[in-house]
């Protein structure tokens, strides 16, 4: 069986670990979360390849490796280009008949920061998924360069605090808008592409599995809690996350071939943004009376942005 | 060190970061660490008891002296829910055939998501400090919480 039952928790967690403890990932990561889910929810053979970033450093340090699975330390850009690489290759192998275990089913999996997502390896990213690889691309976004000290990146919010868009008497942080990455891949043309979130374990297993099937270029950007550099408290990860999800500041939605959308998680009730906000010390200067519009402001992009993944989600365009 | 299901002859033997530092330059260039000192070919149903693991696997090292609080598990209450096991970062929580049957005190760091995603009532699983015996906080279980009327 290529996939692992996901019915429940309890037919999950029979699952064979491959993903091992002892890395250095912070005390209360998300990455590790994302990572064991992805790992759990397949029986196939994986190549992994990481782009540069905490997942990367912390995982294999050297003499060490937190990988059961054949895995790529490759450049900031490239985990992409390497997946593919690899792909292209077991395909040759393939048809020419030299892999000594032809049958054995293998997944190529990319996993990447959202700075080497959304910024440094965005080209190379964009490349692999026009030619059309059969692989997958989580991309871990915690929102900033949390490897090299929170600078910010193009995925960072309006208004966070970062080490490199910081806030003061004169700004309040990030002032420009969070890139559209799931859209942008979307565009693609891509056959799976999806926004997950770590606290809905069911709908994340259930992404995951769908972008492994699925042949062709799979695009997830997945919501990772950073405690460092958001500024909360590990135990709070999850805590966290379903904030964040149930503000809809991260809705979880899916997109077929590059136009089905479908919404996977409707809150019951939707939480104003502030709650989100308040909970992390990275936008606590916004509770400044100086600086409360820019609150009414991420909250009107919020409701905008749930109206128009309703109305398309309706259209089916 | 390693005590119940996870104990091998290679098990916690080793802090990460202990062994002799080795510099960016002297790391060989294209270095492969292999996981496993044998083929592993059906890992998916392998147990991590039963796999052989090589010394450059972080299963065979530790992380315990990070830890201040650690959780503890209160076999009694648990409904075997696995919500810790699915969200515990560190691969920590160890469960068999759907029972969760305890901790992996080498690779906690003691975050405590475990402990906040616990449904329960009281928690089955508690955060202690470090210094506090297992059998000690186990004794000491708080009772079950009645529900505040609105």
């Amino acid at each position: 069986m290529a996939i692992t039952n996901i019915k429940n928790l309890k037919e999950f967690s029979t699952a064979n670990e491959r993903f091992e403890g002892a890395h250095l990932l912070c005390p209360g990561c998300a990455h590790s979360m994302i990572v064991r889910e992805l790992m759990n929810a397949t029986d196939d053979n994986l190549v992994i390849a990481s782009n540069t970033g905490c997942l990367e450093v912390s995982t294999a340090v050297y003499p060490y490796t937190s990988w059961d699975t054949s895995w790529i330390h490759i450049g900031f850009e490239n985990a992409a280009t390497a997946a593919t690489g690899a792909e292209a290759m077991f395909k040759a192998r393939k048809r020419k008949g030299t892999l000594p275990n032809p049958d054995a089913p293998v997944k190529f999996v990319a996993f990447g920061g959202d700075g080497s997502t959304f910024d440094i390896g965005f080209q190379w990213l964009s490349g692999a998924m026009e030619r059309g690889h059969d692989f997958t691309y989580i991309c871990l976004d915690n929102e900033n360069y949390a490897n090299t000290g929170g600078q910010r990146s193009s995925a960072t919010p309006v208004g966070a605090h970062t080490s490199t868009a910081q806030a003061g008497s004169v700004s309040y942080g990030k002032k420009q808008k969070k890139k559209d990455i799931v859209a942008i891949m979307a565009a693609h043309g891509a056959p799976y592409v999806a926004q997950l979130a770590p606290n809905k374990w069911k709908s994340m297993a259930k992404g995951f599995q769908k972008a492994l099937e699925t042949e062709g270029p799979c695009f997830i950007n997945t919501v990772s809690a950073c405690t460092t550099e958001w500024k909360f408290d590990p135990k709070d990860t999850i805590h966290i996350t379903d904030l964040a999800t149930d503000s809809l500041m991260f809705p979880i939605y899916e997109i077929i071939n590059g136009t089905e959308l479908n919404i996977l998680y409707r809150p019951k009730n939707i939480i104003p943004v502030e709650e989100y906000l308040a909970a992390q010390g990275r936008y606590k200067h916004l509770f400044k009376p100086q600086y409360r519009h820019v609150i009414d402001e991420i909250q009107k992009d919020i409701d905008a942005k749930w109206e128009y993944l309703q109305r398309r989600e309706e259209a089916k365009v | 060190m390693s005590k119940g299901v996870l104990a091998t002859d290679k098990r916690g033997v080793r802090e990460l970061g202990a062994e002799k530092k080795v510099g960016w330059d002297e790391v060989p260039q294209g270095v492969v660490l292999n996981s496993f000192d044998d083929n592993v070919d059906n890992l998916s149903h392998l147990r991590p008891e039963e796999r052989p693991y090589s010394d450059f696997n972080s299963f065979t090292a530790t992380v315990a002296s990070w830890r201040v609080i650690k959780p503890v598990y209160n076999r009694d209450i648990c409904i075997d829910c696995q919500n810790c096991w699915v969200w515990c970062p560190d691969t920590s929580i160890i469960s068999r055939d759907k029972q969760m049957i305890g901790i992996d005190y080498d690779h906690c760091k003691g975050c405590g998501v475990c402990v906040e995603v616990c449904p329960t009532n009281p928690k089955s699983l508690l955060m202690f400090t470090e210094a506090v015996d297992n059998e000690e906080a186990l004794s000491g279980w708080p009772e079950k919480k009645k529900k505040e009327k609105k």
